[in-house]
């Protein structure tokens, strides 16, 4: 523990704002007060902050100029959103199981606050000439606790579809929880290698560890797991399949309004914030200030790291949005398939290639010199293996005789139906605009004649 | 304190269990009931293993987790089938070995 | 002297906030909601809500496990229960479309002597429990070393690990398992006609 010279002068100026507390309640109580109150106020403020900044930067990609009318550059528009939506009416279904409608929302909103708990913004500082860590809390277990935490808000989802009892909301809850059940696998197991690494599962302890080297370095196809997995996690574009808005109209929320809706809204973009400070926490060094920035001493200490954890923190939110405006969205077996038969295959292979190259370091087998061409021998291994199966499973696509697919009938049961995949409609000769005599062939699929049309 | 009281709770909470297992209908329900069981000895390992001062309880929890995670994955993809053919989730319905 | 206890706290000796008699409370509290919470699990009409019913009460038990001293098993206990395994119940009680509403799920007819069995089992083990443990006495602090994540993972791997491999065999077969049952129309045996459309 280092010794802070300038805490004790510090604490002799009793200020007017502590002076106004019972000296009974303990000090530490009343940090955790503070900081508890400070990370709730700074998660609603990016939410607020992250809306304006999608839909600016979404604007800026598709040419638009997005909101800027209310407030300097438009930055209020989500306030002013937010006292709309709080203000409608809020409408709850008939066929609504009350009790879990009202729940839903709750459950989903506030394991997303819960789980900002462990995540270290920042070293010692001093608040009011205490020294305190900028973290709520350092569980030793702490980034199982954000995993545990965030699987609870599954509940939200799942249960906003059930107890909607309505189809489309149904069915974005199945999907939601089968997406997020299966994108877990893949984010725990590319956190094991940070584990593995680290030594430890608490946040602070393992951006300590990253004081000579960032882990995305180490463990650059953890983190690039992690990073997609994270976007499955967060129902984001382009893995926003609960609420694809073309096949179930809102997924999950459709039946929902007013503030009810507005604590959905608020969930997902706190847990785009979560997963990213993870990110950063878990593989870009956490608060540490990135390589040329690092080389000032006092890059490290005091608030300044806060300010690293912000730039890093908006940096991946301009990623996810940068995904939303670039990808479009994955069909719902592709996503899964991509999920088992892509994400956790790599993760395991790799976890067991990382965990190797540990025992062969602690065990002192494995120099510099060694490790460079090993490592190169794996990776070409792995590609070569990836480049063999996706060649194999080519061949099996060319090798497959094309389905054969039946004629097309334009009024196959006697309703007008459009050609399945392979089929194609027969060319319809276009009707002159204005020809008044009947020589023009009727057209096979409304079975009408041209002059009963020209009649309409 | 006395461990007793944790045994008492995990006692009387696997009873519970074994009732919903006796008088619930729903396939799955009686599932969450044999969760229920589960857990009770669960809570007698970890107290025992606070007892001994010893960690074999903890570990035995753990290894009780993985074999209800098991357990449900092959008990919902029976259900499910089960469902399939008899439109129903009671157990009441599944009263052939076929079809 | 302020400000080291105040940072000593926060850097985390794992050192319990809660005197014995906090535990003691806490206990009782937490045990009222567990076993309240089991008994709604058994005996609400609607399937739905008796699956959250039952995360309060595996919720309660891993604050239990925290009152134990057993930090890890509590988390793992919300991670796998709570967060895989109650979400994979409720994906099967929407999957096998559980009603909203009332069901007539508890109209069995032989609830009375369900009853009497389960109280009798409570009664055993409960006159069991007090017979054997009567004179053993616990130091609610003295535990709180015992449950981190380092003891747990020496244990397991040290003296646990042929039960481990096996449990992955295990699971490893659960998972083939349910996908071998999960499929439809394997072997051909199946009495529903497999190539209805392109679906």
């Amino acid at each position: 523990m280092p010794q802070f010279p300038d805490a004790v002068s510090n604490q002799n100026m009793t200020n007017w704002f502590l002076g106004s507390f019972d000296t009974h309640i303990p000090w530490w109580f009343i940090l955790v007060v503070i900081k508890a109150v400070a990370a709730f106020a700074i998660l609603v403020v990016l939410t607020l902050f992250n809306i304006w900044y999608e839909r600016r930067v979404v604007s800026f990609m598709q040419m638009r100029i997005g909101p800027n009318r209310v407030g300097p550059q438009g930055l209020l528009q989500s306030l002013a959103d937010g006292v709309k939506l709080a203000l409608k009416e809020d409408i709850v279904p008939t066929n609504a199981d009350k009790p879990v409608f009202w729940i839903a929302p709750l459950l989903s909103a506030i394991p997303a606050f819960l789980a900002i708990a462990v995540i270290p913004w920042g070293p010692a500082v001093s608040i009011f000439g205490h020294w305190t860590t900028l973290q709520l809390v350092d569980l030793p277990v702490g980034v199982l606790y954000v995993l545990a935490i965030s699987s609870i808000g599954i509940y939200g989802i799942v249960l906003a579809g059930w107890s909607s009892g309505s189809t489309y909301p149904l069915l974005g809850a199945l999907r939601s929880s089968a997406q997020m059940i299966s994108y877990e696998v893949a984010m725990g197991l590319s956190f094991a290698g940070v584990f593995l690494y680290a030594g430890t599962m608490s946040p602070s302890g393992i951006v300590n560890a990253q004081q000579h080297g960032w882990y995305f370095y180490m463990l650059p196809l953890s983190a690039i797991i992690y990073i997609i997995a994270m976007v499955g996690e967060t129902n984001r574009a382009p893995f926003d399949l609960p609420e694809a808005e073309g096949e179930l109209v809102g997924g999950f929320h459709t039946e929902y309004s007013s503030l009810k809706f507005a604590l959905f809204f608020l969930a997902e973009y706190i847990n785009l914030v979560t997963v990213s400070a993870l990110a950063v926490t878990m593989f870009f060094g956490g608060w540490r200030a990135p390589v040329p920035i690092s080389l000032w001493s006092g890059a490290n200490s005091g608030w300044y790291p806060m300010l690293w954890f912000m730039i890093k923190l908006l940096i991946f939110v301009f990623v996810f949005i940068w995904l939303r405006g670039t990808l479009p969205r994955l069909r719902y077996d592709q996503f899964m398939a991509f999920g088992w038969k892509v994400l956790i295959p790599v993760s395991v292979l790799w976890l067991l290639v990382v965990a190797l190259f540990r025992q062969l370091r602690n065990a002192g087998d494995l120099d510099r010199a060694h490790a460079v061409p090993i490592g190169i021998g794996i990776a070409a291994v792995f590609l070569l293996l990836v480049v063999a199966l996706e060649v194999r499973e080519r061949n099996q696509i060319r090798r497959t005789p094309p389905p054969t697919v039946p004629d097309y009938e334009p009024l196959a049961g006697g309703f007008p139906v459009p050609p399945m995949p392979g089929q194609s409609a027969p060319a319809v000769p276009r009707r002159p605009q204005f020809a008044r005599t009947a020589a023009a062939p009727a057209p096979a699929l409304n079975g009408t004649t041209a002059e009963e049309a020209s009649t309409r | 304190m006395n461990p007793d009281s944790y045994l008492y709770l995990s006692a009387i909470l696997f009873s519970l269990g074994a009732l919903g297992v006796l008088i619930r209908r729903d396939a799955i329900v009686v599932f969450m009931c044999i969760e229920l069981m589960l857990n009770a000895a669960n809570l007698a390992f970890v107290t025992f293993s606070r007892m001994h001062g010893r960690l074999d309880g903890q570990i035995f929890a753990f290894f009780t987790m993985v074999v209800a995670a098991a357990e449900v994955v092959v008990g919902l993809a029976i259900i499910i089938t089960v469902f399939r053919t008899r439109r129903s989730a009671s157990v009441d319905d599944a009263n052939l070995l076929k079809y | 002297m302020n400000v080291t206890t105040a940072s000593v706290q926060f850097t985390g000796s794992a050192q319990s906030y809660l005197s014995p008699t906090g535990v003691e409370v806490a206990f009782i509290l937490i045990g009222l909601v567990v076993l309240g919470s089991a008994l709604l699990v058994v005996t609400v009409r609607n399937l739905v809500h008796a699956a959250l019913w039952l995360v309060v009460c595996l919720g309660g038990i891993a604050g239990e496990y925290l009152l134990l001293g057993a930090e890890l098993v509590a988390w793992v206990q919300i991670l796998i229960y709570v967060g895989a395994i109650v979400v994979l119940l409720l994906f099967g009680l929407v999957l096998t479309r559980a009603p909203i509403g009332h069901t007539d799920e508890l109209d069995v007819k032989h609830r009375a002597p369900a009853v009497v069995v389960a109280a009798g089992a409570a009664g055993v083990l409960v006159t069991v429990v007090v017979d054997a443990y009567r004179k053993v006495w616990l130091e609610p602090r003295a535990a709180v070393p015992l449950g981190t994540g380092a003891a747990n993972g020496a244990a397991l791997f040290k003296y646990w690990v042929l039960p481990f491999e096996t449990l992955s065999v295990l699971l490893l077969a659960a998972l083939v398992g349910a996908i071998v049952i999960s499929r439809r129309g394997a072997d051909g045996d199946s009495d529903e006609p497999e190539s209805v459309g392109t679906d």
